[in-house]
């Protein structure tokens, strides 16, 4: 199967070291060490084990055989064929961190091209080779933000509309260092200007969701003035299909953009892997975290790739460096360069129109039902939207479920007081029948 | 590490262009994916937040096939070569895991969706915990960190987490010796630590006195790879955990090795307290070009309240006519979620399905072919190359010293260069930092003998020629598509992207 090794191998080769049995290899070993039986299945073969698992696979109802209306960080959209195609080629896959670049151009140039496709999307000046999802990008921001001010302004500004998850990383993360988070008990409704009055002089980093979690679409010019103006830096977490439609975010003069890059061309995969997107201003490019990717020429006049700046990196400054990451989302990154070449200039802002417009039909139709409404009416939104319901949202999401239908995801889940409340995502995927399926199973709820 | 020092072309001419960009490729007009006509009325776009350009490249669906698959060309990968990348654990990945990660079933599943339609996928995860835990004795898992550094932050948080709930605040120092990697250090200051580092004794073990000095009662813990970088099982585990935990201290385990010791040594039972997995290192899932990977955490009995939300559980034990029910778990004493959702899950799958087909037995062989492996190329090797304690028997992996007395000009990095001549992947250089000139080899075990015999033979050849033909090794390599890269250039000149040809000056 995967050891090449025949009995007359593996004698010369214990000849060669100069012992007798494969357990001569092991002797030296402390007590610690048992042949303890290990509480492990029977090796299955190969056809047994596709077997096993497809049948595992099967006791799940995915968003095929379901009609989906759930986001809330992960979105159903379609993925061209040739995506997957180029993902298989094992000398892609089965490649690592291209540490030496004369045999590793393939992926070193696939990396430039994410990078410029990204700096491409948000009208950043640079970008990484990729964080771990989008979450762990928003909590880079935030180290990189300390890091910045040298740990002398400690307090991070995240909206409350920033996706709970992210705010609960970023939590997670700073809990060994004097960072302080502020903006979560601010009023869900107030807008980004009710941010500025918890910005000081203290003040590192304000982050912000572009849509934000709620799908809602906000001028953040204002805010990011106020910002600069405390000297503090501007984080905008961006869903890379919205860009395809609105302006970037450098527009609001950001000065970090992070996102979660899975809806460009990967798969739901139960939450993973995905791509956590990293670009930033030219002036933190050395702040930056993670790998990075820069053009130069070889000895034979050629243009090519190089890892650069690595003097940033773990492996070289230990503990003085400011993040751990190693490891990054490589073949993920693939994914969205291979998807982005495929969808390009009007294949993007088609996907972004057809979200649009069938989130609006969906909302319009929705919102006209008796006792069902908005939660934002007076916000433009992109893809998703939240809606409050005659019923707590678990309820109607059961009621939905008998009919094969992914409701939405169950605000009350996140936010205290917003339990009748479900944010509805609708991208392409979802056609107009699925619409109207849906709006008539809500209104059999409201009539109940 | 010596600078690399290239024999540029003087002309200023541009430099030639191998393979075009996407955006260099780019043509008005071209596109390589359409989509359907809205189905719904078209609603009115908000005008004040659209984008007026998108600057994307626009290529066929050809263009973009034939771009990509002449880029794959130009890597080498474990696919198409020998890859002894040592402490990456580059080993064959078994072609089934891309299918089992690929069905439908898996692939198209939200991970919000209700616990009742997510059944196979919980029970994937519950399992592939006990398998987890089975293998390295520990009591409590989580599968959500998505690398080994992840893996890391998560486990020195845990650490953290446990002294202040004791009311230990003052253990603020994380011991790590000086053979770790770098991420180790890195990983303890991201969780507000103090390193110390600790040196290695003569045996390449960690030094017990240096140890013994710094336990007291603000040690937070020891950060330990078993087998170590050196490819070495420190012969002392069990006193080094003794010690730490006399002190008050925990013993974090780098499980970045555990290819040498799966079925042989447990971490647990030596006295690790909490250790890391790198799913995409021993449980043979691909490194995809740098990621993603997987690095769940386990721990003892008495930190599993402290592991990461939410871990896959049996929430309903069921009964002889109705399955268990699985669902989402929250440890009481929780140091937070450390990404969004639910980890790897893709990952998982692929580390599943390798477990499944190798079952105990195979675990083990595996680990035991890799140690083999390893130590026939360390023999094959050893009158040519320096192996510090190379009269060891080593584990998965060993350091060689890629300079010799007689060959002054001579840096394992141009023995590197070389090897790609020969169609090698290079070992991993300049690590660990303890090992002048390193060159840190580590085969797997899905190699066969005559690739292990071809490599030895092109070392043995390169040590040759550093003495006959040193300026072969210095201008290696000749045979790839691409020489030496500027890497001073890129780091000066900082060119990180590029644009479309009309936005060029």
């Amino acid at each position: 199967m995967f050891l090449p090794h025949t009995e007359a191998d593996r004698q010369a080769m214990l000849k060669t070291i100069g012992v007798e049995r494969m357990d001569d290899l092991f002797k030296d070993l402390p007590a610690c060490t048992t042949d303890h039986p290990l509480n492990l299945p029977a090796p299955f073969t190969e056809m047994e084990a596709l077997d096993e698992i497809a049948a595992t696979a099967d006791a799940n109802e995915t968003v095929r055989e379901l009609t989906s209306f759930l986001g809330a960080g992960a979105y159903n959209h379609y993925i061209p064929a040739a995506v997957d195609a180029i993902l298989r080629r094992g000398e892609f896959y089965t490649a690592y961190t291209p540490y030496q670049p004369e045999i590793s151009q393939g992926t070193l140039q696939a990396i430039f091209e994410f990078q410029s496709l990204m700096t491409a999307l948000t009208g950043m000046d640079v970008s990484n080779a990729s964080h771990y999802d989008g979450a762990t990008a928003v909590a880079e921001a935030v180290n990189m933000a300390f890091h910045n001010f040298r740990g002398k302004r400690k307090k991070m500004v995240l909206s409350p509309a920033l996706h709970p998850q992210y705010r609960e990383t970023v939590h997670t993360y700073i809990q060994g260092t004097e960072i302080e988070v502020l903006g979560g008990d601010i009023p869900l409704d107030a807008g980004p200007e009710a941010l500025i009055p918890l910005i000081d002089d203290q003040t590192a980093l304000v982050v912000v969701q572009y849509p934000d979690f709620f799908g809602r679409i906000y001028d953040y010019a204002a805010l990011g003035e106020a910002v600069h103006a405390a000297k503090a830096l501007f984080a905008i977490h961006i869903n890379p299909i919205a860009l395809g439609l609105l302006k970037p975010p450098a527009e609001f003069d950001a000065d970090i953009v992070t996102g979660e890059g899975q809806p460009l061309g990967i798969p739901l995969a139960f939450g993973g892997p995905y791509l956590g997107i990293f670009t930033a201003r030219q002036k933190y490019v050395r702040k930056m975290a993670g790998r990075i990717v820069g053009e130069t020429v070889d000895t034979r006049g050629q243009r090519g790739y190089v890892l650069t700046l690595s003097t940033r990196e773990q492996h070289i400054r230990r503990e003085k460096a400011t993040s751990n990451i190693c490891s990054n989302q490589g073949l993920m990154a693939l994914a969205a360069t291979v998807y982005l070449s495929l969808l390009g200039k009007s294949g993007l802002k088609r996907v972004a129109e057809l979200n649009y417009h069938k989130a609006h039909y969906a909302a319009e139709q929705i919102a006209a039902l008796p006792e069902f409404g908005l939660c934002f009416p007076q916000t433009p939104f992109f893809n998703e939207f939240a809606v409050r319901c005659p019923l707590p949202a678990a309820e109607i999401n059961a009621r939905l479920l008998e009919h094969d239908i992914l409701g939405g995801f169950d605000l009350g889940s996140a936010y205290p007081g917003m339990e009748n409340c479900l944010l509805i995502a609708v991208t392409e995927m979802n056609s107009r029948n699925e619409i109207d399926h849906l709006v008539e199973h809500l209104a059999e709820v409201s009539h109940a | 590490m010596p600078e690399i020092k290239l024999e540029l072309p003087q002309d200023e001419e541009a430099p030639k262009v191998v393979n075009p960009t996407i955006f260099e490729m780019s043509v008005p007009g071209r596109v390589g994916v359409t989509f359907p006509e809205p189905d719904v009325p078209a609603a009115p776009l908000p005008e004040s937040f659209t984008r007026e350009d998108l600057p994307l490249p626009e290529l066929s669906e050809a263009d973009v096939i034939r771009h990509f698959t002449n880029l794959s060309h130009l890597n080498h990968s474990v696919d198409t070569g020998f890859y002894p990348l040592g402490s990456c654990t580059m080993k064959y990945n078994p072609k089934i895991n891309e299918e089992t990660a690929r069905l439908p079933g898996f692939a198209y599943l939200h991970p919000l969706q209700p616990i009742e339609t997510t059944q196979g996928a919980l029970g994937l995860l519950y399992e592939t915990q006990e398998w987890l835990k089975e293998i390295s004795g520990f009591a409590a898992m989580s599968l959500q960190p998505a690398a080994g550094a992840h893996g890391e932050l998560t486990g020195v948080l845990i650490m953290r987490a446990y002294h202040r709930s004791r009311g230990d605040d003052k253990r603020v120092k994380m011991l790590i010796p000086d053979s770790a990697h770098g991420t180790n250090p890195a990983s303890s200051a991201m969780s507000g630590l103090r390193v110390v580092q600790i040196p290695s004794d003569a045996r390449g073990n960690i030094d017990l006195e240096a140890l013994k000095a710094e336990c007291d009662d603000t040690l937070a813990g020891l950060m330990i790879t078993n087998p170590n970088t050196l490819g070495l099982f420190d012969e002392n585990l069990t006193e080094i955990c003794d010690l730490v935990h006399e002190a008050g201290g925990l013993v974090y385990g780098d499980g970045a090795n555990l290819n040498a010791i799966m079925g042989i040594s447990r971490p647990a039972d030596c006295g690790i307290d909490v250790m890391h997995f790198n799913l995409h290192k021993t449980f043979s899932t691909p490194h995809g070009g740098g990621g993603p990977g997987s690095g769940p955490v386990g721990v003892t009995a008495e930190l599993a309240d402290f592991l990461p939300t939410p871990i896959a559980a049996i929430v309903d034990e069921g009964d002889e006519e109705t399955p268990p029910l699985y669902g989402w778990y929250s440890p009481p004493k929780t140091i937070g979620r450390v990404k969004s959702f639910h980890g790897h899950f893709g990952i998982v799958v692929r580390a599943y399905t390798y477990m499944m087909m190798l079952g105990e037995q195979g675990l083990r062989e595996a680990a035991r072919h890799a140690v083999l492996n390893a130590n026939y190329l360390q023999a094959l090797l050893r009158d040519t190359y320096t192996i510090p304690h190379g009269d060891r028997i080593c584990m998965h992996e060993f350091v060689a010293e890629g300079h010799w007395e007689d060959a002054p000009d001579i840096h394992a990095l141009d023995i590197s260069k070389r090897l790609m001549d020969f169609g090698f992947h290079p070992p991993t250089n300049y690590f660990p930092l303890i090992v002048p000139e390193a060159l840190m080899i580590e085969p797997t075990e899905t190699e066969n003998r005559e690739t292990l015999d071809a490599f030895a033979d092109a070392l043995i050849r390169i040590a040759e020629e550093a003495r006959t033909d040193p300026e072969v090794l210095k201008t290696a390599p000749h045979k790839t598509p691409f020489g030496r890269l500027d890497e001073v250039k890129a780091a000066r000149e900082l060119v990180l992207c590029c644009w479309l040809p009309e936005d060029m000056d």
